[in-house]
């Protein structure tokens, strides 16, 4: 972590420098940049979901490089500061703090966990801070954790699960046994699973419970084989869901049932590769494999493609990248950087980034977007960023998400 | 529990044989170490995680798994000869505490050095030809790879077994943890059979390293949490001893599986318990002498 301040540091100062050395008008040049609008970033850079937070931070700097070079806000620049809060709630929470009191950032967008999200958002909450979440959770938009101030532009697990199991119960059968992360997402997503799980008759044998970073899953499965399910649902994410998919593949229970994911993460699988993942499918906010379909899923994937040397972006990286853009495009829109005329802007705001369509539902700041249903595919694969196939689309709608009512908003 | 049947508890005690077999690999090195240099090595999991980064590049660039499962365990043995010539040596007489903080420090430096090199979400593993899939053992199917992991396991056990037991080196290094300045007025370089004992620790947790990745993600923090686990072994077991850490591991991988089966919630804190509870019993560990850390 010490190590990433000093090289953003060090690059700092290599820009300025170079800013200073090119131009006369080196004066105006740092006036400019004292003037900054300043965007907090905490992400987990180290641990286990360390490839997805450089993925957003990648992202999430396309976002602002797309800003600053169409003019930024009446000649304003904006500027990432990219903390890691270890994936640990404490660190992300005090991290958060430095980042709002010391660097006095005007906005905070970030986080990759439930509960480091949940951590940020207090602090936010309390400092009448502006914070678009960009990780899963269902907690943040219910009323005791949400202010006016709280955004969240990922999906939450409502959405993502029960996408999945609306799309896999009625085709793969009704005995569920859920493999999960003991943390807070992990519980989220069998919820809702379990939710739009009850609608269709499904009914749940067994919820087994490992601790968040487990790296050996195997001493789980001979039960989980026993128990025959017609659905093994892993309810974890990053390292956890490789290893987890890994040993079920080795241990041969995809042969009598179908595992599926709530999150099916691009860059899980390709830490996972093709063998360990085959046939297993999932839920996911984005995959670059859209652009065939969605024009600006394209014009974003060409834009990462040309500054990240033909990489393609993964759902996190997307969620970066939209986090940041609905922010700095709503304060053009309310003319202002004052944080209550960006929030009110945001609430009024209808965009499409990268992948149709959306809005923030205006009671709780949640996104409503469509969740896309993907398999992974071991067979006739162009190159190695082609995954996933693309099952199906489910088409934004607030139906699917929990009403303004029940997370305890008054309408 | 319904459905507890005989089949599913041996496949249970199956799963935690193999998961043991590894806790018990990684165990032997540090109890080498600790047994004979009076070191405790913290960077025992960075060399487990750099053996099995090794392992499967070198897979990968020679398609051959035998030639990785040679090559890697030289390798890290060396860095482990290199580690204690220069860095541990000169720390000797100094009590626990120096060369416990050197080598967390520098498994630190080596999680950072995977990290530069091959990016921080690792590599995907790779299961050798031959061995992926399941078998039929009679009970219901297993995956053939843990099969052989329980199979090179003990063979590498035996090994250091018969290397300690049997060889004249083996002698020298029972009599050195026995009585160093006996072995030095004999007219035994004590140097450097401390510095054998510690590459070959290191070779050993390079290629438990190897031999565990097709089993999991390599990723370069994948040594952190199983050093906790072989401490709770080695503890277990008793410091320093060899026979212990086999036992130990394979009891530690049984006690973790068989919690997992009728409470997957405590599987995690079952070792710990197991670890106080012997403690409380044998203070010195199952097969420890009294005051080893003395």
């Amino acid at each position: 972590m010490k190590q990433k301040v000093t090289n953003q540091a060090r690059r700092k100062m290599l820009i300025g420098g170079a800013a200073a050395a090119s131009t006369p008008l080196w004066l105006n040049v740092a006036n400019a940049q004292a003037d900054t609008i300043k965007i907090g970033f905490p992400t987990p850079l180290t641990g286990p979901f360390s490839a997805e937070a450089q993925d957003q931070v990648k992202a999430a700097e396309l976002a602002i490089k797309e800003f600053n070079d169409a003019g930024g806000f009446n000649g304003r620049k904006a500027e990432l500061l990219v903390r890691d809060d270890k994936l640990n709630p404490g660190e992300a929470a005090t991290r958060t703090l430095e980042l709002i009191e010391k660097d006095k950032v005007n906005y905070v967008v970030g986080s990759l966990s439930a509960a480091t999200q949940l951590s940020i958002n207090a602090v936010c909450k309390e400092r009448k801070v502006l914070f678009n979440s960009i990780s899963q959770s269902d907690a943040i938009n219910e009323a005791k954790d949400w202010s006016v101030y709280t955004f969240h532009e990922s999906l939450n697990p409502t959405m993502t699960a029960g996408a999945v199991a609306r799309y896999s119960i009625p085709r793969y059968g009704k005995k569920i046994v859920f493999l999960t992360a003991d943390y807070a997402y992990g519980h989220e997503m069998v919820r809702a699973f379990e939710r739009a799980g009850k609608e269709l008759g499904a009914t749940t044998l067994a919820d087994i419970r490992h601790p968040l970073g487990a790296s050996d899953y195997s001493a789980f499965l001979p039960r989980i084989k026993a128990l025959n399910p017609d659905i093994l649902v892993l309810c974890n994410f990053g390292r956890d869901l490789v290893n987890a998919a890994k040993q079920c593949t080795d241990f041969g229970l995809k042969s009598s049932m179908k595992i599926v994911t709530p999150v099916l993460l691009y860059t899980a699988r390709l830490a996972g590769g093709p063998e360990a993942f085959e046939g297993i499918l999932g839920g996911t906010g984005y995959y670059w494999g859209l652009e065939d379909r969605i024009p600006t899923a394209k014009a974003f994937n060409d834009a990462f493609r040309k500054m990240y040397n033909g990489s393609v972006p993964s759902d996190y990286g997307a969620l970066g990248y939209a986090g940041i853009k609905s922010v700095l495009a709503s304060i053009k829109i309310a003319k202002s950087t004052e944080t209550m005329k960006v929030v009110s802007a945001m609430e009024n705001l209808k965009y499409d980034w990268y992948k149709g369509p959306e809005y923030y539902r205006k009671c709780d700041h949640q996104a409503v977007q469509t969740v896309i249903i993907v398999e992974s595919k071991s067979k006739n694969m162009k190159d190695k960023y082609d995954v996933f196939n693309i099952l199906t689309i489910e088409p934004t709608t607030e139906k699917n998400m929990r009403t303004c009512a029940e997370l305890g908003h008054k309408a | 529990m319904t459905g507890l049947t005989f089949e599913l508890l041996c496949m249970q005690l199956l799963t935690g044989i193999a998961l043991g077999s590894i806790y018990a690999l990684l165990a032997l090195g540090l109890c080498l170490i600790f047994g004979m240099l009076n070191v405790v090595n913290f960077a025992h999991g960075a060399f487990f995680m750099v053996g099995a980064f090794l392992g499967v590049y070198f897979l990968g660039v020679t398609g051959n798994f035998w030639f990785s499962l040679v090559l890697t365990p030289l390798l890290t043995g060396c860095l482990g000869l290199l580690t204690e010539r220069f860095l541990v040596r000169p720390l000797y007489g100094r009590g626990l505490d120096y060369p416990l903080l050197l080598t967390f420090g520098l498994s630190y430096v080596l999680i950072e050095v995977m990290r530069v090199t091959f990016g921080i979400e690792g590599l995907p593993s790779i299961t050798p030809d031959g061995l992926g899939g399941s078998i039929n053992v009679g009970i219901g199917y297993f995956p053939k790879y843990r099969l052989f992991l329980i199979g090179a396991t003990a063979l590498i056990i035996l090994g250091v077994w018969f290397l300690i037991q049997k060889t004249r080196y083996g002698l020298i290094i029972k009599a050195g943890a026995a009585d160093q300045e006996i072995v030095k007025v004999l007219g035994v370089d004590i140097a450097k059979v401390w510095l054998l004992v510690f590459g070959l620790g290191c070779a050993i947790a390079g290629l438990s390293g190897i031999l565990a990745s097709p089993t999991r993600s390599v990723n370069p923090e994948m040594g952190v949490p199983i050093l906790a686990e072989s401490f709770v072994v080695t503890v277990v077991g008793g410091m320093g001893s060899p026979v212990g850490a086999v036992v130990a591991g394979l009891l530690v991988g049984v006690v973790y599986s068989m919690t997992s089966l009728f409470f997957p919630d405590l599987a995690e804190l079952s070792i710990f318990v197991l670890m106080a509870v012997v403690l409380l019993i044998r203070p010195q560990g199952l097969f420890g002498k009294a005051g080893a850390m003395g």
